[in-house]
């Protein structure tokens, strides 16, 4: 618990740009893989998950160009509506950047409590184009991937600091 | 701290500005798709820049196919031969029938002077992936306008109709199944030559005759087949089965559901019909007096 509490404050070696991108096309390569059936409905949004993380935990290294890009090609992968994810993203990242103090001044499952309202956002912003262009109300089950989204963030967020951890020293002794 | 610099530093618009502009540009792109349909170089750019990524995120799936395939046991190859010989004989005594059938036809067909009905072409395509979008039934196949996939093709499988070409891509096309709410398919019903529209309700293993008289002769385990008289489905493509009629002489229209006779859920490769004949062009609207309408394109 103890360990919890001071994670967030750890020193952490600079994040590299490059990271940041790597991570976001993979993000978007594993939104692309061919999930189906039940799956489907248990999918989180990995580049919302992704592009949410960096916001809160770089939010001078992330802008809204890569989040509204990132909308644009996801938009065109599913064939949609050109810029109901581009929309979604880019209001998800102004979430991100904003809160992103109030965010990380807790860690576990407080931080958790502050992630699900904004996927649960991020969904409802793509449901309202989706009702405004004339679609039904795919029923509740289309929130669960946020909720398993939310259920991923701290595995995410440790897989990700891991190259930022400073190497040990080998003179230290 | 290295993340709130002091307010007399210049960091360009504040968050809000920048939401604005971008919440904006996503608008007007919604609204010029959604209405004007202007943005397709656009979305044509951006499909050929993510096209590797989708080919990437397909490829673990096909793999695992091969290893799948590779791993068959003796007993279940033998298993499955022997039923394929003995389907084959079977069909080879049907085809036979065909021929003889089709000889007769184009016979019958010369003495009327009706005019030859072309074979229609197929191309085979695989699917790369559904569609991750809980509102609609589309799929992504590996085709695209450098095969010469046109949209507004048919696409079928070895069961039936699976759903038309929407948008093409150099190298993939989107077909919209015949599930899509919003997709409409021209049937006729096999038995006695009755036409309806056939439309998805957006659910998978669903569709619904629309605008059926109370009294038209449906009845269960109908075969509905492409009535080929839009000129986009080729004729007598089995789309799908009645599977319920209700008659209820308070509305107007009686509720027939069927369910399609393609394999619309699952399925790893489907036929795009990539020739066929052309529909005879549409006669001349007369020219109403006030507020003449433009004529409709396709």
């Amino acid at each position: 618990m103890s360990e919890a509490r001071t994670a967030p404050h750890e020193i952490l070696l600079p994040v590299k740009p490059g990271f940041i991108a790597l991570t976001l096309v993979a993000a978007l390569l594993v939104n692309l893989l061919p999930w189906s059936g039940y799956w489907l409905w248990v999918r989180p949004d990995f580049v919302a998950l992704v592009v949410l993380y960096w916001c809160i935990e770089e939010p001078r290294k992330i802008g809204f160009i890569a989040a509204w890009l990132l909308g644009l090609f996801m938009d065109v992968a599913d064939g949609a509506l050109f810029g109901q994810h581009a929309l979604a993203y880019t209001i998800l990242a102004y979430a991100g950047i904003v809160l992103h103090r109030r965010v990380r001044m807790f860690s576990g499952t407080p931080q958790v409590m502050h992630v699900i309202p904004l996927l649960l956002l991020n969904d409802l912003i793509v449901l309202a184009i989706r009702g405004l262009a004339g679609a039904d109300f795919p029923g509740f089950q289309y929130f669960i991937g946020s909720f398993v989204g939310a259920a991923l963030w701290a595995p995410l967020g440790a897989l990700l600091k891991l190259p930022q951890r400073p190497k040990p020293d080998p003179y230290h002794v | 701290m290295e993340h709130s610099p002091p307010p007399f530093f210049k960091t360009g618009p504040t968050p809000l500005a920048r939401l604005l502009i971008f919440a904006a540009l996503s608008l007007t792109l919604l609204v010029a798709d959604a209405r004007f349909n202007y943005l397709n170089p656009l979305r044509q750019l951006a499909a050929v820049v993510i096209y590797p990524l989708q080919r990437i995120a397909s490829a673990p799936a096909g793999i695992a196919r091969r290893i799948g395939e590779f791993f068959v046991t003796h007993s279940s190859l033998r298993g499955e031969n022997a039923r394929l010989a003995e389907e084959n004989f079977a069909n080879a005594a049907a085809l036979q029938q065909l021929k003889t059938l089709q000889a007769e036809n184009a016979q019958l067909r010369a003495l009327l002077a009706a005019r030859e009905r072309l074979d229609v072409k197929v191309l085979a395509a695989e699917v790369l992936y559904a569609a991750r979008d809980p509102f609609s039934r589309k799929i992504i196949v590996d085709r695209g306008t450098q095969n010469g996939i046109r949209p507004g093709r048919a696409v079928v499988d070895d069961r039936g109709l699976v759903g038309q070409v929407t948008r093409v891509y150099p190298w993939l096309s989107e077909v919209t199944l015949v599930t899509d709410k919003g997709q409409f398919v021209p049937v006729q019903n096999l038995r006695n030559g009755l036409r309806a529209v056939l439309a998805g309700t957006g659910n998978d293993g669903a569709l619904e005759l629309r605008f059926v008289p109370l009294n038209a002769d449906f009845q269960n385990g109908d075969q509905l087949v492409t009535s080929g008289i839009d000129g986009v489905y080729p004729p007598g493509l089995p789309v799908a089965q009645v599977s319920r009629v209700e008659r209820n002489a308070a509305q107007l229209f009686a509720r027939i559901t069927g369910t399609p006779a393609g394999g619309v859920a699952s399925h790893t490769r489907v036929l795009i019909v990539t020739e066929q004949r052309e529909a005879p062009p549409r006669p001349a609207e007369e020219p109403k007096p006030a507020r003449a309408r433009k004529p409709r394109k396709g």
